[in-house]
């Protein structure tokens, strides 16, 4: 079995495990829901793997329920704060210096004022709830990948193939969908995997705070938030098993942008 | 060739003012765009309901809701300007005041955290990147993946739950022991009660830069003058401390200063875990509550932070790479 093959298989293999959490997660909404009083404040057993809360409530739903949202969020806000970095860099690099500087500002603005901060600002002002963590992530997350396709772009603008085009009279947006899209493929997709996990930490750290969706629904942010009341009691598996589920996911999601690029660019093989 | 320099660096200062002007009036923007009503967060709805039209005339004035926006972002700026901030609307005392405090107290957790997570940091990055293959390079990637996939706070429970609650070595919360008053408040009481703290923010730190330097150190182990140097029979730490120690801190700083505003972030979530009375904490507070002069101030002073970090890096950078300094192109 060759490399390219073992990267296909462990993308596939990650992609499998998250798409089964997401259906177990929307399989689980009712269960998550479901107070037992009668059965509180169990510690992990057979029965139930991860134990359940003061009200009975079974972990391992909660658990899928909370990561089933916060994966969904993840890929909204990631693939919207992806495809913003890809026009906004493209434009900044090609429609001339005043929509560089303008966006080029934004960029620094925006990965100037910490994440946390900025997503507590946005959050506030959509009036918290999903709403506002969902556009507050999505208009934080693109600055990093825009510069790198930025840089990209200026670089490839004065590549022979784009000169020529240009000589040849084709107009900008000819070049720019014929041309640089095409060759930005990659990196957006890589980059757009790559987001996805600061995407879903950044949503639990927000929701953990009490600036993201509402208590009632069982995600991981609100998950811990609520274990740190009963922490001190010594009720550990309230808070480490939804948050190791979190790592685990986040994981994943590198590991699998990771074998996206290795697949895409054949060069970083040799890493 | 050091005029060039210096005008440089005041292009980057005025440039620097305009972002932190402009982050103010983001914030200021976000805020009044914000559909919480301060009156009904702060006050609830039910003491609402049973006070008079003139009182509930007065609260609207206290807490800013009337009056046109331009008009009250201008005369903030103003008076920001002067150095006067304003009075925080929860806190009730003078904005500077309660920062005052709070700053202290972050700045020293950021400042550990920063120094230990940056030096661990090149440490490790270096030994993986010089030991390249061997288990200890896979060690430190699969740390540094695990690290930065786990969220902060998540990493400050556990740490809670372990040194806190099981072993009870360490306090639970809060900067100072509680019931003491603030003279008795010893100088080894602050560090015991910023060790978790501290150790959340140092430990998540490491794997940006950690990561960054071992790519750095691959590359400068695949150069020519390390091959000659090789070839000439050093080897280990007199090789590194030769050839790659002065190569590696120039990418390492850069990116260490950048990283202030990641540090400032997770700072944020820590001191909710532990109830460390800080900036972050402030900010939670002050957003929760619409506290506007606050909230303003917290939001300049982390970004003025943040980009003074990215123009210190700028400066050093200089007085490290000698080519900088004598007014060379930057790369």
């Amino acid at each position: 079995m060759n490399r390219r093959k073992k990267v296909f298989i462990s993308l596939l293999a990650s992609s499998l495990i998250l798409l089964a959490i997401c259906i177990g997660g929307m399989f689980c909404a009712d269960t998550a829901r479901l107070t037992d009083f009668s059965r509180k404040n169990l510690s992990p057993s057979l029965d139930c793997l991860f134990g359940t809360d003061w009200m009975g409530r079974d972990m391992l739903a909660r658990t899928l329920r909370g990561l089933s949202i916060s994966i969904l969020l993840g890929i909204l806000t990631a693939a919207a704060s992806a495809v913003t970095a890809l026009i906004l860099g493209v434009v900044s690099a090609t429609l001339g210096k005043a929509a560089d500087t303008v966006i080029t500002f934004c960029i620094d603005l925006i990965m100037g004022i910490p994440h946390i901060l900025l997503l507590i600002l946005i959050s506030v002002a959509m009036g918290k709830g999903f709403k506002g963590v969902a556009l507050g992530i999505a208009l934080t997350h693109w600055p990093s990948l825009a510069r790198l396709i930025r840089a990209e772009v200026i670089q490839l603008r004065e590549s022979p193939y784009i000169l020529i085009a240009e000589k040849m009279g084709k107009s900008k947006w000819y070049i720019a969908r014929k041309h640089l899209i095409p060759h930005l493929m990659s990196q957006f997709l890589v980059g757009l995997v790559l987001i996805f996990p600061h995407a879903v930490l950044h949503e639990s750290s927000i929701t953990f705070l009490g600036f993201g969706l509402s208590s009632e629904q069982p995600a991981i942010g609100i998950i811990l938030s609520e274990s740190m009341k009963y922490l001190i009691t010594g009720k550990w598996w309230l808070a480490l098993f939804p948050g190791a589920m979190l790592v685990l996911v986040v994981v994943l999601f590198y590991k699998a942008g990771e074998n996206l690029r290795k697949l895409t660019e054949p060069g970083s093989v040799h890493e | 060739m050091a005029r060039q320099w210096s005008i440089r660096i005041g292009k980057k200062i005025i440039y620097m003012l305009l972002l932190v002007a402009a982050a103010s009036i983001l914030t200021f923007v976000l805020m009044k765009a914000s559909p919480v009503d301060p009156l009904q967060a702060n006050v609830g709805q039910a003491a609402l309901g049973s006070m008079s039209q003139e009182q509930i005339g007065k609260l609207r004035e206290y807490w800013g809701v009337d009056g046109s926006p331009i008009n009250q972002y201008v005369s903030w700026a103003a008076d920001f300007i002067r150095g006067d901030m304003g009075t925080s609307l929860l806190y009730r005392r003078p904005v500077s005041e309660v920062l005052g405090v709070k700053l202290m107290n972050s700045l020293v957790l950021m400042v550990i955290a920063w120094i230990l997570s940056g030096i661990l940091g090149l440490v490790l990055g270096v030994v993986s990147g010089m030991n390249r293959g061997r288990w200890i390079e896979r060690i430190v990637k699969g740390y540094c993946l695990l690290i930065s996939s786990t969220p902060t706070f998540w990493l400050a429970l556990l740490l809670l739950l372990v040194f806190g609650v099981w072993l009870k070595i360490l306090p639970i919360g809060l900067s100072v022991p509680i019931g003491v008053e603030a003279s008795g408040v010893t100088i080894w009481d602050r560090v015991y009660h910023a060790i978790l703290p501290a150790m959340t923010l140092s430990i998540t730190g490491v794997s940006n830069i950690a990561l960054h330097t071992r790519e750095k150190m691959i590359e400068i182990m695949d150069s020519d003058y390390i091959m000659f140097a090789r070839a000439r029979g050093l080897r280990g730490i007199r090789l590194f401390r030769q050839h790659g120690f002065r190569n590696v801190l120039l990418p390492a700083i850069t990116l260490h200063f950048a990283a202030i505003s990641e540090i400032f972030g997770g700072s944020v979530l820590v001191e909710q875990v532990f109830s460390y009375p800080g900036l972050g904490q402030a900010a939670v507070t002050a957003g929760l509550g619409s506290d506007l002069p606050l909230l303003m101030a917290i939001a300049v002073i982390s970004a003025l932070i943040v980009f003074s970090g990215n123009m210190l890096a700028d400066i050093l950078y200089g007085i490290v790479d000698p080519r900088i300094r004598r007014g060379g192109v930057r790369r």
